[in-house]
């Protein structure tokens, strides 16, 4: 089974949930998916096995054989290329590598050529098998870089992918074909406003989901009252405690000093087996 | 005229709680919601919305069934594997290059404009907002942010303002990059624990490269104070100043229940007050 953790408003606990059930699980394998600021392996720190750089293709030209007629120019959709009666000007980070300037370049003066735009990191962590990626700084496209970290799912284990932030398409490509979604948000106006957001999201690609609540007790009811509106299950509550808070500020994941809350997070998962059908 | 960015890498640091204070503190400006995926800045500000755009950001494939031959061209020509087998284009998928329409050689493909959101223009206590909704799920949101920004320059020339203070998106991606273009002073807000500390540092390294002056701020200082200290250090031997350091109080989370911004909500609180010293140091920098 795949299973994403999302939550449309950053910094509610997302990471927090996808590395403690993870640590209550056997034959478990964790993706983190925010490689634009990746931090599961902050909480794990995990024996780093193997090293991948993730590479794009971007187009080069031939200055050579280019007459400079402008076709690439104006097929692109993203402005990577500008093309003056001289020489034609390539901007890589706009590039999304479609590959239609040089089917389209009638002097076939266009090739394309690899370039890095991160790294995806293999490693371990008790019975936890951790991937995770690594946009480079200055870098605007993560897309490529969660492809590559989501080719190293393995089908016979439970898989955990931890998302980025947001509602768009970093989130999108992360939770894509998951089979089920836990959406952790906090009890706040904030929380859920960007909560139905994602709900939004998940309607749209069809990926059935539950909530998590995070820092239980804060804010106010309107979560809840959402929830039982929509019904939409929670699945769990996680209260604000300090020392839940505390922990997570020292980077240590609070299963590990509360082992009372591993069972907890079984039966999360049990609740979601019972859910999806698996 | 000089822009004001907030940003932080790790999401739920308090940007948008700065934000909205510092929005009620300032004079003359123009307020942008850059989060146009997760916008909040409007919980806090009640906008007025007096002008909405459409936001067409990306095209997407549509077949004509008629012309089609299912020769698979387009298929195996498409780079995200937005074309299946039976010829279908999966939207979530499609990032409208216009490749397929290009190598049909039926003419089968069409490609047209969506709307991926929305942009406004809004009228607020604070003065006006530019600010944006990005359909749920949908791509381009750096296009969108962009269109925001030009939005804000237009009518601080207008209005004749001297500041633009934007509230960024999370992460470090395409729209915070949109984000920062041509700003002036970014304000990376952080918090005393080691994702806060990771990702601070991806934050800093991204306003270094577009030459962007940089400040911080810890937020919930005292949750930690010897991973504050380690923030603290850091900036020091990176020679960036730490502007402000805010303590931990449920009066923030009040205020945001409350719809108000926290200097309005409480501000006699010790939050309030170094929110306004912090505002001071960003401003007058």
């Amino acid at each position: 089974m795949i299973l994403s953790i999302a939550s449309g408003k950053g910094g509610t606990g997302k990471t927090t949930v996808a590395v403690n059930l993870a640590l209550s699980l056997k034959d478990v394998q964790l993706l983190d998916c925010d490689v634009e600021e990746p931090n599961v392996h902050l909480l794990l720190k995990p024996k780093i096995n193997e090293e991948k750089p993730v590479y794009v293709s971007t187009p080069r030209v031939n200055e050579e054989i280019c007459d400079h007629c402008g076709k690439c120019a104006e097929f692109c959709e993203y402005n990577a290329l500008f093309v003056s009666p001289q020489k034609v000007l390539i901007f890589p980070e706009l590039c999304h590598s479609c590959g239609g300037c040089a089917i389209v370049c009638p002097k076939h003066a266009i090739i394309e050529e690899k370039r890095q735009i991160g790294t995806i990191k293999m490693g371990v962590a008790g019975s936890v098998e951790l991937v995770y990626g690594e946009l480079s700084v200055s870098e605007p496209m993560p897309g490529p870089v969660i492809k590559a970290v989501k080719t190293q799912i393995k089908g016979n284990k439970t898989v955990i992918i931890d998302s980025p932030p947001g509602t768009s398409c970093p989130v999108i490509e992360s939770v894509y074909k998951s089979d089920y979604c836990v959406l952790v948000a906090e009890p706040t106006p904030f929380g859920l406003h960007d909560l139905k957001i994602m709900v939004e999201v998940l309607d749209k690609i069809k990926i059935p989901f539950g909530v998590v609540i995070n820092r239980a007790g804060i804010g106010d009811k309107k979560l809840y009252e959402y929830c039982e509106d929509k019904e939409t299950p929670i699945l769990l509550e996680i209260p604000f405690q300090r020392r839940i808070a505390e922990l997570y500020s020292q980077g240590i994941p609070f299963t590990l000093e509360m082992p009372e809350w591993k069972e907890r997070f079984q039966l999360l998962l049990k609740e979601i087996e019972r859910r999806v059908g698996k | 005229m000089k822009q004001i960015a907030v940003i932080s890498g790790k999401g739920g640091t308090g940007k948008t709680t700065i934000t909205a204070s510092f929005a009620a503190l300032a004079h003359d400006i123009v307020i942008v919601d850059c989060d146009v995926d997760a916008a909040t800045l409007h919980l806090l500000l009640h906008p007025q919305i007096v002008e909405t755009q459409e936001f067409r950001g990306s095209k997407l494939a549509a077949l004509d069934e008629a012309k089609c031959v299912k020769c698979g061209l387009c298929r195996d020509s498409c780079r995200f594997e937005a074309i299946n087998d039976v010829f279908e284009v999966d939207p979530v998928l499609c990032e409208g290059c216009g490749v397929c329409a290009v190598v049909c050689l039926m003419g089968a493909m069409s490609f047209n404009e969506r709307i991926s959101g929305y942009a406004f223009i809004s009228k607020t206590m604070y003065g006006t907002m530019s600010h944006a909704r990005l359909n749920p799920g949908e791509a381009n949101s750096g296009k969108l942010v962009t269109l925001v920004r030009h939005n804000a320059r237009q009518i601080a020339e207008k209005e004749n303002r001297k500041l633009i203070l934007i509230d960024g998106p999370p992460g470090i991606g395409c729209p915070v990059i949109a984000s920062l273009s041509g700003v002036d002073v970014g304000l990376v807000v952080t918090e005393p624990t080691m994702s806060g500390i990771h990702d601070f540092k991806r934050a800093l390294q991204l306003l270094n490269h577009f030459h962007v002056l940089p400040f911080v701020c810890i937020n919930m200082y005292d949750i930690n104070r010897k991973n504050a200290e380690r923030i603290v250090k850091f900036c020091e031997k990176n020679g960036v100043e730490v502007a402000g350091k805010i303590p931990f109080d449920p009066l923030v989370t009040e205020a945001m229940v409350a719809g108000k911004t926290v200097v309005e909500y409480s501000p006699e609180s010790e939050v309030s007050r170094e929110i306004v010293k912090l505002w001071d140091r960003v401003f007058h920098n």
